[in-house]
C-alpha cells in the first residue's frame, strides 16, 4: 500500500498579491511503504513546496495529500500527528538547533510527542546512533559542535521522532566529499534498519542515484518523470534539456555508445562503470586470445 | 503572514515621484507633515489632503497598496479618532448620562483622522518610491551639516541601511525557523499567553545566533573591501538635483502659501 498519495496538487504563493506565483501545478503520485524516492529538480522547480505540503506545513491552494489512506487535512487541528509521522529535515537544518545540551535539543520532537522520559531516552540514544554522534557530545552545548556535528545532531532531531516517512532537504549541501559519503551511507544504514519510507531531495545526481529506488523529476512545478533511476538517466537528453546534469559516468558510457561501443548506459556509479568497461575489454581479450 | 505587510516596503517604479532626488523627497515628505498639521480649517485641510493625494497619483501605484499599508494602522487612526469624539467644546450635539459629542469634538475626530491617514499615506509615498539605500543616502546629504557638531551622519545613515537592508532577510529567516521548530512538533497556535512566549524560545535562540553570525560576516566581508566609516568616502552615483526637484520645490512653496493663505482668511475650527 502506498504511504503517501498526493492527487493534482497545486500551490501558488502570495494568492492575490502582485508577487503571486504558482510553485507546483497538478503534481501526482505515490510512494510505497519502505521505498527511497529521490526527487530532483532544478533551483525554483517546487522539490522544496513539494515536501513542505507532504507534511502539512503547507496547506494545498487545490489537490490532496493522503498519508497512509487518509487526507491529511481532514481535520487541521490535528495536523502536529501528520507532522510527527512525516518526519522533515530542512535545508540547513543545523541553524535550527536551540537547545543547552545536545541530548534535550534531539528530545525536543519526541517531548512534544508526549512520549514518557524513558522512552524519550531511549530514542535519543537510538538515533544519536543512528548519525554517528558519540554519547559524550549529547552532553555539550549544540553551539560547541563542529558543523558536520551540528548537521547529525540536527537530523538526530527528527529521526528521534521514529516518522514514518523521512524527509531529507538537501542532507549534503554544504558538506566535504566525506562528510557526505559518511551522511548518505548513514541514511542508507538507518533505511535498512527501519525499514521506513525515505524521501531524499537534491539536486545532486550522483548522490540521489547512491540511494534512491526511484526518482521524481520536477520541473517549473511539474512532475517531469517519475522512474528509476537506470530508467531516467538513459533520458539524459532530456534531463539536460530542463537543466540538469546526469552522473558523469553515465555521461561517458553515453558518449562511448554513441561511439559504437557496446556498454550499458544504465551505469551509476564509477564503481559499476569500472566494472562494465573492465568486462568489455575482458570480452573482447577472450575474442581475440588474449594479449 | 509576516510578508503581506506593505508598510515600508520599496516597490520600483519609473514614475516621477520615482525620479525625483531622495533629499526632495524627504523635504516633501517632512514639509507636508508640517502643513497637515498647521492646517486648522477645512479648507486648509481640503487643500493639503489634495495635494498629498495628487502626489499619491503621481506615484502610479495601485492606490489598494496604500489601503493595505494602511490596515496596519487602521485601528490606532479608528481609536483616535472615537476618543476625539467626545472632547471639544461648543454646541452640544448629542448627549447620554455623562457622554457628551460636542461640535469641536466632531471636529477634532475628523481633523485627527484625516491628519493621520495623510501622514501615513505620505511616509508609504517615501517608502514605497526611494529605494533604502536611496533614502538613507538622501538622509546622510540632508544632514551632512551636522557634521559640524561631531555628529557621525555617515555612520547612522549607514546604520540604517544595514538595518533596512536586514529585514527581509530576518522576516525569511524567522519564517524557516518556525517551520522547522513546527516539523519537529512545536505547538506555537495554541495556549495562553504564557505558552505562546515559551513556544517562542526555540525560535528566537536560533534567531539571535544567527543574526549574530551574519552580522559577524558582514563586518568581515566590509573590512575586507577596506571599509573604515565615511571619511574620505566617495559615491558611485552622486544623486542631482534636477529640473524636476526644483519643480517639486516650487509645488510645495505654492501649497505652502495656499495653506498660509486659507488659515488666514477662512475662521480656524480647531486649535
Amino acid at each position: 500500500m502506498s504511504v503517501i498519495k498526493v492527487e493534482d496538487l497545486k500551490f501558488i504563493y502570495g494568492e492575490g498579491t502582485s508577487f503571486r506565483k504558482t510553485a507546483l501545478d497538478g503534481v501526482s503520485f505515490e510512494i510505497e511503504q519502505g521505498e527511497v524516492l529521490g526527487i530532483i529538480g532544478h533551483t525554483g522547480s517546487g522539490k522544496s513546496t513539494l515536501v513542505q505540503l507532504l507534511n502539512g506545513l503547507l496547506r494545498p491552494t487545490s489537490g490532496r495529500v493522503y498519508l497512509n489512506g487518509t487526507d491529511i487535512w481532514e481535520k487541521p487541528k490535528r495536523i502536529r500527528e501528520v507532522r510527527f509521522k512525516v518526519g522533515m529535515v530542512f535545508q540547513y537544518p543545523e541553524y535550527q538547533l536551540f537547545e543547552e545540551t545536545v541530548y534535550k535539543d534531539i528530545a525536543f520532537g519526541p517531548e512534544n510527542m508526549g512520549l514518557s522520559g524513558e522512552e524519550i531516552d531511549e530514542r535519543v540514544k537510538r538515533a544519536a546512533g543512528f548519525t554517528g554522534l558519540r554519547e559524550e557530545l549529547l552532553k555539550k552545548s549544540p553551539f560547541d559542535l563542529s558543523g558536520g556535528e551540528k548537521r547529525r545532531a540536527a537530523i538526530a532531531g527528527v529521526i528521534a521522532m521514529d516518522p514514518d516517512v523521512l524527509v531529507l532537504d538537501e542532507p549534503a549541501a554544504g558538506l566535504d566529499p566525506l562528510g557526505r559519503d559518511d551522511l548518505l551511507s548513514q541514511i542508507k544504514k538507518y533505511h535498512e534498519e527501519r525499514r521506513n519510507t525515505v524521501i531524499f531531495v537534491s539536486h545532486s545526481m550522483e548522490d540521489t542515484a547512491r540511494i534512491a529506488d526511484r526518482i521524481l523529476v520536477m520541473n517549473k512545478g511539474k512532475k517531469e518523470m517519475l522512474d528509476t533511476a537506470e530508467n531516467i538517466f538513459s533520458r539524459g537528453d532530456e534531463l539536460e534539456s530542463i537543466g540538469l546534469r546526469i552522473p558523469q559516468i553515465t555521461k561517458i558510457m553515453m558518449l562511448l555508445k554513441e561511439k559504437g561501443i557496446p556498454v550499458n548506459t544504465g551505469i551509476l556509479t564509477v564503481e559499476q562503470g569500472v566494472n562494465e568497461i573492465l568486462s568489455l575489454v575482458g570480452d573482447k581479450q577472450k575474442k581475440t586470445g588474449g594479449c | 503572514m509576516v510578508r503581506d505587510i506593505t508598510l515600508g516596503q520599496f516597490m520600483p517604479g519609473n514614475s516621477i515621484i520615482h525620479r525625483l532626488d531622495a533629499r526632495t523627497k524627504l523635504l516633501l515628505l517632512i514639509a507636508i507633515i508640517v502643513f497637515i498639521f498647521a492646517a486648522n480649517n477645512y479648507m486648509s485641510l481640503l487643500l493639503i489632503t489634495l495635494a498629498s493625494l495628487l502626489v499619491v497619483l503621481l506615484t502610479r501605484i495601485s492606490f489598494l497598496l496604500y489601503l493595505k499599508s494602511m490596515k496596519v494602522i487602521l485601528l490606532v487612526v479608528v481609536f483616535t479618532g472615537i476618543i476625539n469624539l467626545f472632547y471639544g467644546s461648543g454646541e452640544v450635539l448629542w448627549e447620554w448620562q455623562f457622554i457628551r459629542i460636542t461640535e469641536g469634538g466632531v471636529n477634532n475626530a475628523i481633523f485627527v483622522t484625516i491628519r493621520i491617514a495623510t501622514l501615513v499615506i505620505v511616509s508609504s509615498v517615501l517608502t514605497f518610491t526611494t529605494s533604502p539605500s536611496d533614502l538613507t543616502d538622501g538622509l546622510e546629504r540632508l544632514l551632512s551639516p551636522l557634521k559640524v557638531f561631531h555628529i557621525k551622519v555617515h555612520e547612522i545613515a549607514m546604520m540604517m541601511t544595514i538595518a533596512l537592508r536586514f529585514i527581509p532577510v530576518l522576516l525569511e529567516e524567522t519564517d524557516k525557523i518556525m517551520n522547522a521548530q513546527k516539523a519537529r512538533g512545536a505547538d506555537m497556535e495554541s495556549g495562553g499567553l504564557i505558552k505562546r512566549v515559551r513556544a517562542l524560545i526555540p525560535v528566537l535562540i536560533p534567531l539571535f545566533v544567527s543574526s549574530f553570525r551574519r552580522a559577524n560576516d558582514l563586518a568581515m566581508a566590509m573590512e575586507c573591501r577596506c571599509y573604515n566609516g565615511g571619511k574620505g568616502r566617495t559615491r558611485m552615483n552622486t544623486p542631482h538635483f534636477t529640473h524636476r526637484d526644483l519643480l517639486a520645490l516650487i509645488w510645495l512653496l505654492i501649497v505652502f502659501t495656499g495653506v498660509i493663505l486659507c488659515n488666514i482668511y477662512f475662521p480656524a475650527t480647531v486649535r
